[in-house]
């Protein structure tokens, strides 16, 4: 199970220790501009101490790839925060809503399956209730469901409900 | 001519169906070589399953690439979500042997073997570079006179180290496919600004991700436009039902919301309810009478 790396390879992969705080980032971030993320303060963050995984603002990039695009520095900002939110799942720190999604995915293959109100859409168009993805092949399913199991992604996510 | 199966991933067939009927009929009419990715899953949504673990995301997107392997046909993608997942996966595994090496480790389990010898696309980068603005003019029999708001949405063109497509900052391809039917592509301020849906922000701090929303959906009110126009499902919801949202809170838009197959399908002589867009969340029946049969 290779999971997550180490927030040392992180910052090494990637250079964050070349940011130079130069706020090109935070700048031009629809996440800081109109809520609360500090993407300048959080790459800082993830170059000085592990505390970052705990930061919830890492959870608030919409992974819009506007600071990567435009850093100069050329830091690949969102690689970092993915890379960051990875070692955070790998030790447990899941948003309750992430989750269930997670939940979702496991279950039935899809992070947002069918239910009854969207099966009465689709009959309303023509279509078959059930779409052609894994909810008309149960056989998929099954493979998908093995797939996750092979890379652990249970105990990753705590599969519970 | 060029072979596709079209990846629907979970949004457009599980919520905003009326998208899967249109690309149906856009595709079909244009005389494409196509088929539904029978099997698939969900990619698995980039923001969430990539950022919990790698090898995961690896591992299952790889799965729906192979399928397509399997019939020798490129992926087309309908949602900026799944193009940005599979389009990702593919160039990592494509450029990257151990990481290959792992998934395909993986994949033995149930059978399967990632080759890389396909390619993932999305549907306006596909239009425009397969089709071609032109050929698609010569289709249409009811030019639409509309003002749009064009949302690219991010991972249509971004990161652009990984994709093909021209411009980050000022894009044209998909204003062109949008006039090529008769529109007006009313330019906006943060024309080019993120939905506030994506990286798991909507699943887990909707507040997050409706702020967002609300200063762009501000933006495209000030530009007096009949409807929003994207290719996404997840934008689409996102101003979609967010509308709704900010409605309970006091802030009415009232913007029709379309994805571009639904677009192009009206243009062919397709009607409003042919392609669901009476299905949408929020109140689209001025929108559908403007349209008229
Ligand atoms: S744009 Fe790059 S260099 Fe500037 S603060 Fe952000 S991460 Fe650091
Ligand atoms: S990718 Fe994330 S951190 Fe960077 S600009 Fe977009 S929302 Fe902000």
């Amino acid at each position: 199970m290779a999971g997550a790396p180490s927030i040392e390879e992180v910052i090494e992969d990637f250079n964050v220790l070349k940011c130079m705080q130069c706020g090109v980032c935070s700048g031009s971030c629809p996440s800081g501009r109109q809520a609360s993320l500090n993407v300048r303060r959080l790459v800082r963050k993830i170059g000085r101490d592990h505390a970052a995984i705990c930061d919830e603002s890492l959870w608030m990039c919409t992974t819009c790839y506007n600071c990567q695009e435009r850093c100069p520095r050329g830091i690949a900002i969102v690689d970092v925060i993915l890379a960051v939110r990875s070692i955070a799942a790998h030790e447990g720190l899941i948003l309750e809503r992430h989750r269930h999604v997670a939940y979702l995915l496991q279950e039935h293959g899809h992070a947002v399956p069918i239910d009854d109100t969207h099966k009465e859409k689709r009959m309303q168009l023509g279509l078959n209730s059930l779409p052609s993805t894994v909810h008309s092949h149960p056989d998929d399913l099954k493979d998908v469901k093995h797939l996750l199991a092979s890379c652990g992604f249970g105990e990753i996510t705590g599969r519970k409900e | 001519m060029m072979r596709i199966s079209l990846f629907l991933g979970c949004l457009v067939p599980n919520r905003y169906p009326g998208i899967e009927k249109a690309t149906g009929i856009c595709l079909e009419t244009l005389g494409i070589d196509w088929k539904e990715l029978d099997g698939a899953s969900c990619c698995p949504a980039p923001g969430v399953f990539r950022s919990f673990d790698e090898p995961t995301w690896l591992a299952l997107a790889s799965r729906n690439i192979t399928l397509s392997e399997t019939d020798d046909r490129d992926v087309l993608t309908i949602c900026n979500g799944c193009y940005g997942s599979l389009a990702d996966a593919n160039l990592k595994l494509k450029n990257n042997s151990l990481l290959k090496e792992q998934t395909n480790s993986h994949l033995s389990q149930i059978g399967r073997h990632f080759d890389g010898t396909i390619d993932v696309r999305h549907i306006i980068e596909f239009l425009y570079s397969e089709i071609g603005v032109q050929k698609i003019k010569e289709k249409i029999v009811r030019p639409l006179d509309l003002k749009v708001a064009v949302h690219y949405g991010c991972h249509m063109l971004k990161p652009s180290s990984s994709r093909a497509t021209a411009s980050v900052e000022h894009p044209s391809v998909f204003d062109e496919l949008v006039e090529a039917l008769g529109c007006t592509s009313v330019d906006y301020p943060d024309k080019m600004e993120c939905c506030g849906a994506g990286g798991g922000v909507r699943s887990a701090l909707g507040e997050t991700a409706l702020a967002i929303t609300e200063h762009k959906l501000g933006k495209i009110e000030d530009a007096d436009v009949d409807c929003i126009v994207e290719a996404c499902p997840f934008c689409h919801m996102q101003f979609d039902a967010g509308q709704v949202s900010l409605a309970g809170k006091g802030r009415e838009f009232g913007i029709p919301v379309i994805h571009y197959s639904q677009l192009l399908a009206l243009s062919l002589g397709y009607s409003a309810e042919d392609v669901g867009i009476n299905l949408n969340e929020m109140d689209c029946s001025d929108f559908c009478n403007l349209l008229g049969k």
